[in-house]
This record gives C-alpha cells, structure tokens and sequence, in this order.
C-alpha cells in the first residue's frame, strides 16, 4: 500500500471513556488485536482520547513513529471527529487521514455480553483500518457569506432579532404572514408579572422597525421557496395582493368610513372574533405597517364586481388598487431566523368545558382583547349575555398535560392567569377562581406575583376541572355555568358556579409549521416544535447550519425568553455574517468528465438543485457549495462516473469486506 | 343488511319492551337480525367484579359462537353487552397475555376465537347502516309536538367512541329529529343513571335519578329517550318514589329510541311493547297513538 | 372525642405487593402516572358519596396503604360509567383499577359484611356459573334475600306493576347445557380465578 510513494504507517487509539467504553468493551483486547492488523505501526488504549493528552499522544506519535493515518475508536464522530481531525492538522498531516470508529453509543451503550461487544469492536477497527488506507488528502473550500438575513416571523421575536441584526449595520428582510407585525404580544392588554402594558412596550419596537433603514419590511407575505446553503440562501417570497399601494396610503382610515358598508360586519381576526371589521380595515391602530387591507373574501367589489368603490373614490392619495396581484420577491441572505410562533389550542377540543356550547366560556385569548381598551368592548367586561360577571372562573391547563390533547406543559398559562384574574377583578370586582393542577411560576418576580394575587383575595382551587355545565342542583346555580371539580387539597368534590368561564388554553405550533419546517429543511420534536441543534448548548441553532430558531416556534415560552432567544438567534446570525465566510465538508461529489455519457439522470433526483448540464461539454457539472454529500447521485448514476470524497468505493468496499470478514 | 343479533339477558324480563320494539322496527326497515344461537350472559359490570379472566372468557364465548357462525357483524341493543364483548374484544387484541388464556379457555370448550366478528351497538346500525335518509321514509306520523331529551346512558360512548361523540354524542338526537321531534339541549346525556346501584344502594341512585329527570324537564323535555334496558328501567320504573322522596314533580315520561322510532312508522303500541313501560300510562303520545286515532 | 388514634404513617404500614399486583392486571398499568389532578373524583357521578375520592384511591393504592383502601366504600360505590376513565389526562383506566381492587377484596374477603353490591356480584356470579344467563327478578330476589329481607315490602309496589305489565319473567333462562360454561372457566373450583391473576 503506497501513499505518495511512501508506505501506509497507522496508529490506532481505542478510548476507555472512563468506564463508559471499557466497562463493556475489554479496550486491551481490542488494541492487541489492532496491533496484528496490516499496516498498523502502532495501537494504544488510554483513558480519554479527547482529552488534551489524548490528542498529544496522537501528535507525539506521528511525529515519532511517522504515521500518516489515523482511526480512534472511540464514541460518535458527530462528538469528536472534529477534535481528532484537528490534532491531525496541528501534527501536519491531512486531517482526512482519519477514520473514527464508534464503539460507544453503537457498542458499549447498547450491549451487555462483554465478550461480545469486544469481538464487535474489533471487527469494526480492522473495518476502519482497512478503508482508513485509501483515505486521500482533501481541503475544506471556503464561500463568502451573503451579508443580510431573512427573518420569518414578526411577532416580538422576529422583531427583536430583525432590530438586534439591524442595528449591528447588516440588512434584515423580516417576512410577516398578517398585515400588521406584532404577533401575538401586540393582542395582550397586560404582561406578567410586571402588569405593563403590552402595547406600550412593543409598539416602539414595532415603529423602530418601520423606519429602520436596514429593515426590509414585507408584511401580508409568505416564504415561498428556499434554496442555497448557509451563507448563501436563495429565498422567494410570496407577497399577497392587499389592493393598497402601501407606499402612498398613509392609514388616514377615510376609506374605511367610506366602505359601503356602514357598520362592520365581518368576523375581526384580531380581536378574536369578539368585534366585527370592515372589508376594508385595519387590524389595530398601531399596526406596522399603518396601512389598510381590503380583504377580497368580503368586499363586493370582489364578491359581485358591482360596488361603486367609495373607498377608492375618497381617497386622494389614489393608493386603493384593485388590479393589484400577487408579486413574488427573490432575495439571498445568508442567514435565516425563523420566529413563526405559536397558535393556541382549540378549545371546541374539550366539549366539556362548553366553549362553543355555552356562551360565556372563554379563551384566555380573548379575555385579553376583552379586557384591552382598544378591543371589541373598550375594556369593559361585559359577558356574551350582556351582564357583568360577579364570579368568574379561570380553568388552567386547557390542552396542557393532556395526554389525549398536548402532552406538555404550555409553561406561560399559569402566570397569564394570575394575570388575567387580576385584570378582571380590577375591572369587575368580581370573586375569581382559578382551576389548576399545579402552579408553575418559575421566574424572576413570578412567584411574587403569585403571592400577590393571593392577598388580593383570589381563590385558588387545586383540581383539574371536570366540566362546566349550565345543569343545576340549587337555586343559587340557576342561571349560572357551573365548574365541577375535585378541590384536591380538601379533599371535596365542589361544584362553583359563575357568570363567566375563562379558559387557559395551551400553545402549539403554529398552523404552517410543517411546511416551513420542510422549507427549511430542519426537524421538529414529536409535537412539532422546532428542533434545536442541542437542547442545552445550542438552543437557538438548527440541524441546518445557517438556520436560526427562536421563540415560541421551538417550544412555549413567556416574553423574556422569547426575547432572550431572539437575542441569541441574532447574535449568531451577525457572527456568521462578520465572518465573512463559511468552510464547508469535504464530503461532496463530483464527476468524473471522462466517464459521463450526459444521460442527466442524476439531475433531477439532487434534492440540492446542486447538479447541471453544461450544455457545451455535455456533461453533467456539480456545484460543490450547493452539494450536501448525499449520495443519491453517485448511487444513481448508470456510467459509475460521479465520485463523493470519502465515500469512494474502494473505501467503502474494503470496509464492508472487513465489517463481514468475521462471519 | 343481515346481522347476528345478541339479545342480552335483560331483555328476556324486566327490557322485554327493548327487545320487541327492536324487532318491529327492525323488520320494519327490512334489516335482518339472526340470533346467536345458545348465547350467555356477557358478565355485566358485576362479574368483572369477581373475576377478571373469567368474565373476559364468558363474553368472549358469544362472540366465539358468532363467529362460528359466520357473523362478521353482531349487534346488541344493550349497551351494557355492547360495552363487555366490545371490551373483551378490546383487551384479547391489546393484551396478548390475557388473548392467550381466553381463546385457550374457549378452546377447552371447543370453541375457536378468531377476532373476525365486530361488535356494533344496534343505535350505530340505525343512524349508520340504515341511515336518517331511509328512517326518515318511513315516518308516517311526524312527532312535532315532542320534545326530546336524548339520553345515551355511560356505556353507550364509554370507554369506547366507536360511533357517536363521547361528551355530546348527538345519534339519537338526530335519530329523533329525522322523526320529526324536537332534542333539547341536555348536559346529562351521558351521565350515570346508578345502573345495578339501583339494587344495591337505591338512596344514592335514585338521587342520580332525580337529577336527571329534574334536568330533562328543566331544558323543556316532555320525553326522555333511552337506549338501554338497565336505564330504561332505572328512569322509567321509580318515579312515584322519586318524586315523593325529594318532593319535587320530576316525573316525566321515557321511552326506548326504538318505540318512538316505531311510533313515527305507525307501528301499534302494543308491539312496541309500550304498556310494558311505567311512565306511558301518563304519556300524552297514548292518547295521540290509540288504536282509534290513527285508524288502525 | 378520641385523641389517643395516631393519624401519622410510618413507611412500614405501607404495603408495596399491593400496587405491584394491581399493576400486572391488564388496564391497571399507568397508575404510576397519576398527577393527583382530580379529575377522576370531578366527573364521577357517585364520588359525592365515596368516602374517599377516586383520586385519593389512586394515590393511596400507589404508595401501598391496602388497608385504608380495602376499608373504604369508594370501590363499592363504582358503577362502572367510565367517565374518569375516558377524562382522565394521564389515560389512567381508573375504572379497570376499581375492577381489579373490588376482584382483590372478594377473593381476600376484605369487604364490609353484608355489603349489598358484593352480594350482587357473587350472587350474579354463582347464577351465570349454574345457567349461563341471568333472571334479573331471581337476582334481585336473592339479593334482598341476603341485605335486608324487610325492604322486599318497600318493592312490592313496584313487583305488582312489573308483574302486571309482563315484566316479571319467572322462567329461569338458561344456556342449553350449563356445564359448557364451566368449562371455559379456567379453574372451575375456586371459581375466583386467582392464579389466573397472579401467573
């Protein structure tokens, strides 16, 4: 066996873990065994490989004993292949000399019979050992990095990462499915538990981002397609009609006083259907940006073509577009945070709680808009059934720690209902019950908050609510919804009635999330929250490199996280981005040009969109920066004539040869 | 549409109204039910009180018999049979265990247990197999003047939801409209009547009992349908003792959804088996459904 | 009033075969997952008589206390209507756990005497072992027979107008030959089964 004219010399390295491999696997055994292979100049066993010694030991002996390929059995290389290769590199050699065999989580994890998963080890060194002589020296290319990022999302973190990202002087595009920015926070009246108010905090926030000069505001739009790589994503985005010319309405609202339709009468997405809009509206009078949308499921102008159009008639700036259609915007960024949100559970899921049957049940959700100044009531508390509640119940846990709905805990419902109960008491002075299984408020001021709200004389009944129901058993019931419950603490089964139901509904991810989680090319947990890279070291990171999570799209969390999280998805977007270039694995294919006939079958199966025909020479041609190092085109190709580095089929046969020699 | 049919022990006695008013109705729509020949009892709630293997091998001879038969359907309009032999067919699928002993148990007995037989509640072959469109072409005397409190009883939709919504099912409220009648709304449709506690501890369930007539008038009802014989008789039979005992006038006629079904299509009371029942003699469809009235 | 009872459990009046062998009957396996929620006891319709609520069963059959359980009427008071059962955010089967404690106490005869539902149920068990199928009339006959004979009187009203009406089957209903019911039985002599149970 040459290389370059001189002879192969390997080390092997077979790492104890502590007790974690040698426990299990007899590491002596396995490096004596290393030792009678061909080519093997030298084994040894230590402690811990990754260790600052361990890597020494491995630079000590190149030098001295002149080897120039390595293989370490060890644990996955997805932990410590990029340690083992640097130590490589800083001895001098090629760091993809190197072959790492894991006998960790794929051996002394998973077996028992120490006998056995000694004789497995071996077999799969004497496998590396034997492609590990084919190996040959290869760089890692580097690619400059496109210097703004996409954010996808406008609640309160997609607008802190966009400002965060824009302040550091890189240029953000921040894509919103609605027609204002705001997200969720910009529906809440008050946030815990510091009770300010939600607008007046984020409602700068929303305006800084407006007149922001590296801020490319596209609302009432959605990501399209998204192709490219870390550093380099080509990004189209769909921007919905809004038949308003955003850049010459200036929100004056004349349009929509002139709408034919002199009341509203259209289900108000924004105050949760609890008021009623126009075709022609505005979501809120904050919103960002401060324009109008006519929505064409509503507007006759659109239902029966025979509206005289008042709206356009009176305004004299001449921004009501009728002919205006779908425009598709193609951006490259060379990053992306991802902020989608959340959506909260529905409650017509749990019939017997009565939402939907009965009508003073509520969601918390729209409790805020009730309780909010500017929502459907003017903040007055006022029931479906005209009255004023003097009891009110708040039911925790609504599509939380259910296994039959969300198993999880949705983390913010237990505050937000000590704030809501709050609210509504200062509204209404009514007695407020709260329903809960277990309290959770772990946060800075929560717990004091908690206290607070139990000197303000709420009652707190620890029992998961069994109904709500309008059937009576005394007269004081008559009329009332009436909460069933088990008080678990004194052990009675209680039945309370009230005027109104608030239920305290859980999150989930947000309608969409699956497509833009394929879009993206990243995973979700079971329940479909975005997966980061690592739940404790890389929160904010995504499988995707160059791919940013954060809020409530990764999993619930209350403002402050979100906030936190935003702050951190940006930090490492404008990291890479002052970089300025991206090093990417070796590991992609290329062709052969000698071999390839030009059949072009391999092109349409790249799920990279990396492979063209050059139409002069009649070949295929891969782009290396686009190549994710599949495969699927090298095993698909009729002539053999595409080759992946360091999958290259006298290193994968030989292993295979040597993985089943044993049998 | 051709179904083996598991009466279940109630309606030889005290239900034996269930059963005559099924079959009328039955032939009525053109469905065939044939009887499982040599069936016993399912075990009812009480016998998975003693012992859980044996209970689970009793149910699971009738659906063994079916089989043997070559049902591929059996039906009950009990919902206490349909809830044990769904249950037992339930638990030899997910318990494999606990399939074993059975279908061993049975095999002793010369029985072969193959899981080929489905168990459907008769209320499912009615609203699905039948349908609303054809029960509605039946109807010949629309019943506009009632006003239904549909009550499914526990066993009905629990544990298992295999045709009807678990919390506010709305089978037989639909079955009632499509015959014309009103269904009110009525929160206690799947509430527990006491079922066997009426024998055992009558105060408590009698007070389950009130309750739910109390309600049913409440929300307007001037008739209680039911499906099973257990609640039927427990609704149907303790109305004088109720009322005096919590001295409020709860008292409210109740009916099989089979013999109001019956009464739309001009069936006779008496197949119907309706003077079977405590409550017609106060029920105001008698005076609407005599013989002389609707010229039978 | 008596202050001399100690209300304190020492970790030896718990009893850990208890739950063990509740768990290995099939329904009874996530009891562990309890989170003492309540709503088991909320949305069954006879806890308001229960001495001790479902839920608190469930904790005190999970941490062993088989005696205060036994003791209770809450397991007598079931109807088997499955509500905690189908609510129950943990898909706990509490109604099968119910089953299970009321088949421990029969076999252990660890049942208040006299207790009309335990009559109930072996007198409904003896009858479907000699016959197959069940005479309600016979049953409930019997049943009073054994509880309390004077309240027959109280049920005469209700007999008269059963009777009247062609309710009131004498005829003992049977399968053709018993003996085939026995015989799927696995253990035909003491009839409860118990090592069915514990194998």
């Amino acid at each position: 066996m040459e290389n370059n004219g001189k002879e192969v010399r390997i080390g092997v390295y077979i790492c104890h873990c502590g007790l974690n491999i040698a426990g299990t696997i007899d590491v002596k055994a396995v490096c004596d065994y290393a030792q009678t292979l061909p080519h093997v100049a030298l084994a040894r066993t230590y402690k811990y490989m990754c260790s600052d010694p361990g890597q020494e030991m491995i630079i000590a002996d190149i030098a001295e004993h002149g080897l120039n390929r390595i293989v370490v059995a060890a644990c996955s290389p997805n932990l410590h292949e990029a340690t083992f290769r640097g130590a490589l590199q800083r001895a001098g050699l090629n760091p993809y000399y190197f072959q790492m065999v894991n006998i960790r989580e794929h051996g002394s994890w998973v077996h028992e019979d120490r006998k056995a998963a000694t004789e497995k080890a071996k077999d799969q060194v004497r496998a590396a050992v034997a492609r590990v002589q084919y190996h040959k020296p290869l760089e890692r290319k580097r690619f400059a990095v496109d210097q703004s990022v996409l954010v996808v999302g406008g609640g309160i973190a997609g607008i802190t990462a966009a400002l965060e990202i824009a302040n550091s002087g890189k240029h953000v595009y921040l894509v919103e499915r609605e027609p204002s920015i705001g997200g969720h926070m910009a529906k809440y009246d008050k946030t815990f538990p510091t009770l300010d108010c939600a607008a007046c905090i984020l409602t700068p926030k929303m305006s800084e981002v407006r007149e922001h000069p590296n801020i490319t505001l596209w609302t009432y739009s959605e990501v399209q397609e998204v192709a490219g790589h870390v550093g380099k994503f080509q990004v189209k985005v769909r921007r919905k009609p809004r038949y308003i010319d955003e850049e010459l309405c200036v929100g004056c609202m004349e349009c929509v006083s002139a709408c034919v339709y002199k009341e509203p009468k259209f289900e108000d997405e924004f105050n949760e259907g609890l008021g009623k809009r126009k075709p022609i509206f505005m979501p809120f009078p904050q919103a960002v940006p401060p324009v109008v949308t006519i929505d064409p499921e509503t507007c006759l102008k659109f239902k029966t073509g025979k509206c005289k159009s008042p709206c356009a008639t009176v305004c004299d700036r001449k921004a009501v577009d009728f002919s205006q259609t779908e425009r598709i915007e193609e951006i490259e960024v060379g990053a992306v945070i991802i902020a989608t949100g959340f959506k909260t559970f529905d409650a017509t899921r749990l019939p017997l709680y009565g939402y939907g049957i009965y009508a003073n049940v509520y969601t918390s959700l729209e409790v805020e808009r009730l309780v909010n100044s500017s929502g459907p009531t003017g903040g007055e508390i006022v029931c479906r059934n005209g009255r004023k509640p003097k009891s009110i119940g708040i039911i925790h846990c609504v599509g939380s720690r259910d296994k039959k709905t969300n198993r999880w805990c949705s983390r913010v419902c237990c505050m937000y209902s000590l704030k809501l109960a709050h609210l509504l008491r200062e509204h209404t002075g009514a007695d407020v019950y709260q329903f809960y299984i277990d309290m959770r408020c772990p946060g800075k001021g929560y717990d004091e908050f908690y206290e607070r709200l139990l000197d303000e004389g709420i009652q707190m009944i620890r029992g998961r609510a069994a109904e709500v129901t309008d059937w009576t058993m005394t007269p004081e019931e008559e009329g009332k919804l009436v909460i069933r419950v088990e008080d678990t603490l004194s052990a009675y089964v209680r039945r309370i009635p009230v005027d109104m139901v608030v239920l305290s509904v859980g999150l989930e991810p947000a309608a969409g999330a699956d497509e833009v989680r394929r879009m993206f090319n990243i995973s979700c947990s079971k329940e479909g929250f975005f997966l980061e890279k690592h739940p404790k070291l890389a929160p904010v990171e995504t499988a995707t490199a160059g791919v940013f999570i954060a809020g409530c799209c990764q999993g619930p969390k209350d403002i402050p996280d979100t906030v936190a999280q935003a702050g951190a998805a940006a930090a490492h977007a404008i990291a890479l981005l002052d970089k300025g270039f991206v090093e990417i694995e070796p590991n992609t294919a290329y062709i052969n040009p000698d071999h390839c006939s030009g059949c072009k079958s391999c092109i349409p199966l790249c799920p990279y969109h990396a492979i063209s025909f050059d139409e002069q020479l009649k070949k295929a041609r891969i782009d290396e920066a686009l190549c994710a190092g599949c495969g699927t085109c090298v095993a698909a190709c009729p002539s053999g004539s595409i080759i992946q580095n360091l999958f290259e089929d006298d290193q994968i046969f030989s292993e295979i040869d040597e993985v089943l020699s044993h049998v | 549409m051709r179904y083996h049919y598991f009466p279940g022990c109630s309606v030889l006695g005290t239900g034996r109204a269930c059963e005559e008013s099924t079959q009328a109705v039955i032939r009525e729509l053109g469905v065939e039910l044939k009887e499982i020949d040599d069936w016993n009892c399912c075990g009812a709630t009480a016998y998975m009180s003693v012992d859980e293997h044996n209970a689970l091998a009793l149910a699971a001879r009738n659906l063994a018999l079916a089989e043997k038969e070559g049902a591929t359907q059996m039906t009950t309009p009990c919902s206490g049979c349909y809830l044990v032999l769904n249950k037992t067919k339930h638990y030899i699928e997910e318990y494999p265990a606990v399939g074993n002993r059975v279908k061993g148990s049975l095999r002793k007995a010369g029985l072969n247990y193959q899981g080929t037989v489905r168990v459907r509640h008769m209320l499912d072959i009615f609203v699905h197999d039948v349908g609303l469109d054809e029960i509605k072409k039946h109807v010949k005397f629309p019943l506009k003047d009632v006003k239904v409190a549909a009550y499914y009883g526990c066993q009905t939709v629990r544990p298992y939801k295999d045709f009807d919504q678990q919390h506010f099912p709305t089978k037989i409220d639909e079955l009632c409209e499509a015959l014309g009648a009103r269904s009110v709304h009525f929160p206690l449709k799947t509430r527990c009547c006491g079922g066997s506690q009426m024998g055992t501890l009558p105060s408590v369930a009698q007070r389950l009992v009130f309750a739910i007539l109390r309600e049913a008038k409440r929300q307007g009802a001037n008739l209680i349908v039911s499906v099973c014989p257990l609640c039927h008789f427990n609704l149907d039979s303790y109305q004088p003792e109720i009322v005096r005992r919590f001295g409020e006038d709860v008292s409210i006629p109740c009916m099989y959804y089979t013999q109001l079904m019956g009464l739309a299509f001009g069936i006779d009371p008496k197949t119907l088996g309706l003077q079977r029942n405590l409550t017609w003699d106060r029920c105001a469809l008698r005076k609407q459904f005599a013989p002389a009235a609707v010229g039978a | 009033m008596d202050v001399t009872t100690r209300h304190i459990k020492y970790q030896a009046d718990c009893d850990p075969s208890f739950p063990a062998a509740i768990k290995k009957i099939p329904g009874c396996e996530k009891l562990d997952s309890c989170i003492q929620c309540g709503t088991c006891s909320g949305v069954c319709p006879l806890s308001i008589y229960m001495d001790m609520t479902p839920r608190r069963v469930m904790n005190l059959v999970r941490y062993g206390f088989k005696k205060e359980v036994m003791a209770s009427n809450t397991i007598w008071l079931c109807s088997s209507c499955y509500a905690c059962t189908v609510e129950c955010p943990r898909e706990i089967k509490v109604t099968d756990i119910m089953y299970a404690l009321k088949q421990m106490a029969i076999r252990e005869k660890a049942y208040p005497r006299r207790f009309a539902m335990v009559v109930l149920a072996n007198e409904f068990y003896k009858m479907v072992r000699s016959r197959g199928r069940v005479n309600e009339i016979h049953l409930v006959t019997r049943l009073n027979l054994l509880t309390n004979p004077l309240k027959m009187l109280g049920m005469a009203r209700l007999g008269i107008e059963l009777i009247r009406r062609g309710r009131f089957s004498l005829r003992p209903e049977s399968v053709r030959d018993p003996q085939r019911i026995r015989e799927i039985m696995e253990y035909p002599e003491n009839g409860n089964g118990k090592e069915a149970r514990t194998q």
